[in-house]
């Protein structure tokens, strides 16, 4: 089986879809020709054309108002936002527009289309090259938001959400697109959206993910295991719809909990599943619910490897609960 | 490419520079048919919020040969990217009338389910997308259906329609901007009715014109009187035509008049002079038309009477069978979020069923829209 980057995973998967269904269709900055600055879409300019993948204006909104008139009327598009931190000028037509049509129009109109777009730090990219702004989406009914951790995961994810009637955020973590391989089948699969994995199995403490952290927290896992701290992983995968009953089944075996993430810790996605735990576990909790986030500051450029969770601060983490 | 505005048909009802209407007898009749039942349904429309029996109406009031003559030009499967002042377009590829009152309304019979605001319609069997209440994302999602009609080969066009206030907007300029570059198969049609809410056009824009703006982007733009429905019907016929040939889009500007204050929640004699709006209430579109027609003898007074009857007849029935249908079913606060129903909504579907049960219905305390 091939090694692939999580990077080549994607475009692997991309250019797969586009094979079996021409209504799959490519839009954003710098995807055509030059494959994407990251090279996402590296070589589908030369394989589908340049009415498949598109080069378009430097607009946000443009790029996301056109994929969604394109996603109701039969196509499947994915658009691409270079960065994350630039999504915001589209942020109305996913909010007000993508995630709401099916609705409001009693489910006349749907629209199948999947936002791909790199989030998050590590990469020596500032305030707007670094955010992780998934929670605005996640309080967004209407979107499914997806975050894979490796390359087996992106490409079977990213199957399934190109295959969903419904619009999908596919984060990206960008610091894994290269620094990461690992086994990728060369035929289609699917992994189905709203299935947590469990990277690492253990009894004592139960670290939740998604995403950049994945590896951090294995990371961290690993050492509290030498330590003889048996501590499980649950990577999320997909935030919404969310596997509620993994979480749980986890939870109530271990009874400690750590959250991991990379954005601003306060209203962040891990806010939300220490809420429900408490709501539905309490009675199985032994120790408080943590939460190792971002700080509530705009990313940082010179010191973001001191603002990023990072092995040292889980594992310290990890501990405390179990000491508890 | 000239921006000068495009007329036909002066305010005493004389067709002017040479224009010889291309459309017979009976399609004028209809055209004359269709904006008196649209006028008939706008006047009633809001009369029924005056009466509290909807929250809320937003009207057209002499916009009617602006959306119905250009929406005319169209097929039946072109498809049309609305803005709230169109409904004649709706009366015009046949949905029943009750059914948009019952969207008025909210009641079970909204395809929608209630679940917006009066006058927000959508009725995908005639191509008539959903309406969205914040201003011009409509516009970049006709762009995007466009491009999809012609990467299929089909020789369809997309419409879409909205105010001078939208033109403001940034999704207006990034769409006509994106129509451009791609040469994709739209019309843009902007109703310039003069006000948005209360800021006049002249607070709009510093630009002499709307359709001047459209010449920036590469795209062939024109200024039409909006109250003539013979210029509004060659000059969008005319962009469609194009259109359809692979030409590229059109921006259009249908220089009109709001006669009704923006909606029910607004008053206009706040902001705006009785002289300026008794000057147009002269160039009222359905005027100029009736006076023209009567002196063709293609109608006559007697016409007029049976037509105006008809209109009411109609709509007093529409409203009638409307009116009988109660609220949508709790259910449906919870379908059409996804294709699918997800655990945690089914979770709450069911505590909220339950609760309906155990408490009784909630009661509605909300207030009227807005102040």
């Amino acid at each position: 089986m091939a090694q692939l980057t999580l990077l080549q995973a994607i475009n692997q998967a991309l250019k797969e879809e586009m094979r079996r269904d021409n209504k799959v269709i490519i839009l954003g900055e710098d995807v055509g020709l030059n494959g994407g600055v990251f090279r996402a879409t590296e070589g589908l300019f030369q394989e589908f054309g340049e009415e498949r993948v598109i080069d378009t204006p430097l607009a946000e909104s443009g790029i996301i108002g056109m994929a969604i008139g394109m996603a109701m009327y039969g196509l499947r598009p994915i658009p691409e936002i270079q960065f994350m931190d630039f999504i915001y000028p589209a942020f109305e037509q996913i909010v007000n527009e993508m995630a709401k049509m099916r609705y409001r129009s009693g489910g006349q109109y749907n629209v199948p289309l999947v936002l791909r777009t790199p989030y998050g730090g590590g990469i020596r990219g500032g305030h707007y090259h670094s955010q992780s702004s998934e929670a605005y989406f996640t309080h967004t009914p209407g979107l499914k938001v997806v975050v894979p951790s490796n390359p087996y995961d992106a490409k079977g994810l990213l199957i399934s959400s190109i295959r969903d009637n419904d619009p999908v955020l596919f984060l990206e973590p960008k610091k894994l697109y290269r620094t990461i391989k690992g086994e990728v089948p060369e035929n289609e699969y699917i992994i189905p959206l709203g299935k947590a994995s469990i990277p690492l199995q253990g009894d004592d403490v139960t670290v939740i993910a998604y995403g950049a952290m994945i590896p951090i927290c294995i990371s961290a896992a690993k050492k509290a295991n030498e330590e003889g701290i048996s501590t499980e992983v649950i990577d999320l995968r997909t935030l919404i719809p969310l596997d509620k009953e993994t979480i749980l089944n986890s939870v109530k075996k271990t009874g400690k909990v750590v959250i991991v993430y990379e954005a601003p810790k306060t209203g962040g996605f891990g806010s939300e599943l220490s809420a429900i735990i408490a709501e539905e576990a309490i009675e199985y909790l032994e120790a408080p619910i943590l939460r190792i986030a971002g700080l509530d500051t705009p990313y940082p450029y010179t010191l973001e490897h001191i603002y990023s969770p990072d092995p040292r601060r889980v594992y310290e983490a990890i501990k405390k609960v179990y000491n508890f | 490419m000239s921006t000068e505005l495009i007329k036909y048909l002066d305010e005493e009802g004389n067709l002017i520079n040479n224009y010889k209407p291309s459309l017979d007898e009976k399609k004028l009749r209809y055209l004359y048919d269709l904006m008196i039942l649209t006028r008939e349904f706008d006047d009633r429309g809001l009369k029924l919020q005056r009466q509290g029996r909807i929250g809320f109406y937003i009207g057209c009031k002499g916009q009617e040969a602006s959306h119905i003559a250009s929406a005319f030009a169209l097929n039946d499967d072109d498809w049309i990217f609305p803005s709230y002042r169109e409904p004649g377009i709706l009366i015009m590829r046949k949905v029943p009338l009750y059914k948009l009152f019952c969207q008025m309304i909210g009641n079970e019979g909204d395809p929608c389910h209630g679940r917006q605001m009066p006058c927000h319609y959508s009725h995908r069997e005639v191509n008539f997308v959903s309406i969205s209440s914040p201003l011009a994302t409509q516009i970049p999602h006709a762009v995007g259906a466009s491009y999809a009609m012609k990467y299929n080969k089909e020789k369809k066009v997309a419409v879409t329609y909205f105010g001078d206030g939208s033109t403001s907007e940034g999704d207006f300029h990034v769409a006509l901007n994106f129509a451009g570059v791609y040469k994709t198969p739209t019309i843009f049609i902007c109703e310039n009715n003069q006000w948005a809410i209360s800021v006049p056009i002249t607070k709009q824009t510093a630009s002499e014109s709307i359709a001047i703006k459209g010449l920036a982007y590469g795209i062939e733009s024109f200024k039409v009187d909006g109250n003539d429905v013979f210029a509004v019907y060659e000059v969008t016929k005319k962009a469609i035509e194009k259109a359809r040939d692979g030409g590229g889009p059109t921006l259009i500007e249908n220089y009109t008049y709001r006669l009704g204050s923006h909606s029910s929640s607004d008053d206009a004699t706040r902001y705006r002079s009785n002289q300026e709006y008794e000057l147009w209430l002269k160039k009222d579109p359905i005027i100029r038309f009736e006076k023209y027609l009567l002196s063709e003898g293609i109608i006559n007074k007697d016409y007029i009477d049976s037509q105006k009857k008809f209109a009411e007849e109609e709509i007093n029935n529409a409203i009638k069978q409307a009116e009988k249908l109660k609220n949508p079913s709790l259910e449906t606060l919870f379908t059409d979020v996804y294709e699918d129903i997800p655990s945690n909504l089914k979770e709450q579907m069911k505590n909220l069923i339950d609760e309906q049960k155990r408490l009784g219905e909630s009661e509605d305390n909300s207030l009227a829209f807005p102040l």
